[in-house]
């Protein structure tokens, strides 16, 4: 795939973490200063009963996937970037390439079974 | 047809991106950008593995939140969020740029010379305010309340 392309998706990867990721540090980290703003849905929010709460509704689950496939995708090409520019070979380069996208995938393979498992299987969790 | 770039190498490696001599604030919130994003990868690939925790149930997770919750980790967490405060804000300034926004048009340089990084800076120095706002309300939120 051509750099130029790679880079837009990083850049549309980023705008999209903006908003959800900004949306689950303020439910994660300003949920007191929300409680106190009576916005916030009070209580630990690490809490298994919040945490599961969350998970087994929809636009949570969505959003989780979403964040998931966009932070992988700007995380490790960003990465690859910062790797690229110490002028390795190209046969390190082509490694670094396809462990990264491989890496990539199977992690996104693995956060997306977890999520939709604990989505449609409310009683198994 | 294919064209072949040729890498010009990188005599400075690490210590290049790292420090930012004399080229301004902008230079160092490149590094520091950078750096920031690091963490957060780090941090990132860890969470993976912790909220998949969930997968075993509720007992799973509550025995993996219960590794976590010293204060060596929750200093931990909160350099992150810090993390996430100023790579979010800096992101927003760099996505901005990047499609031409906020640098002016190009114009003839002219003494005193005002180029797009002198443009861009108000913005610059305005989003760092928004990231200190979110950072004191996130250690109030971590510390205190």
């Amino acid at each position: 795939m051509r750099e130029s392309t790679l880079w837009f998706w990083h850049i549309i990867a980023g705008a999209v973490i903006f908003v959800f990721l900004g949306l689950h540090m303020f439910i994660m980290h300003l949920e007191s200063i929300l409680g106190f703003l009576g916005l916030g849905y009070g209580g630990d929010v690490t809490s298994a009963q919040s945490v599961f709460m969350r998970s087994q509704q929809g636009f949570y689950m969505v959003t989780y996937i979403v964040l998931l496939g966009a932070a992988l995708y700007h995380g490790l090409y960003g990465f690859r970037n910062i790797l690229f520019e110490l002028s390795l070979s190209r046969t390190l380069e082509k490694i670094i390439n396809w462990f990264f996208a491989l890496g990539g995938l199977a992690l996104f393979i693995y956060g997306t079974y977890v999520t939709v498992f604990i989505f449609f299987n409310p009683t198994a969790v | 047809m294919k064209v072949e770039v040729k890498h010009r190498k990188n005599k400075l490696g690490i210590v290049g991106w790292i420090g930012g001599g004399r080229f301004g604030a902008e230079r160092y919130a490149y590094a520091l950008h950078r750096l920031t994003g690091l963490g957060i990868l780090a941090y990132f690939l860890l969470h993976i593995f912790v909220t998949g925790s969930r997968i075993g149930g509720r007992q799973s997770w509550e025995s993996a939140m219960a590794n976590f919750k010293t204060p060596l980790f929750k200093f931990g967490e909160f350099l992150v969020f810090l993390a996430f405060a100023y790579h979010a804000l800096n992101g927003l300034r760099l996505i901005i740029t990047e499609l031409g926004f906020m640098l002016g048009k190009a114009q003839r340089p002219v003494f005193p010379y005002v180029t797009s990084v002198h443009r861009q800076r108000p913005l610059f120095i305005g989003l760092m305010i928004v990231a200190a706002i979110i950072i004191i309300f996130g250690g109030a939120d971590f510390y205190f309340i």
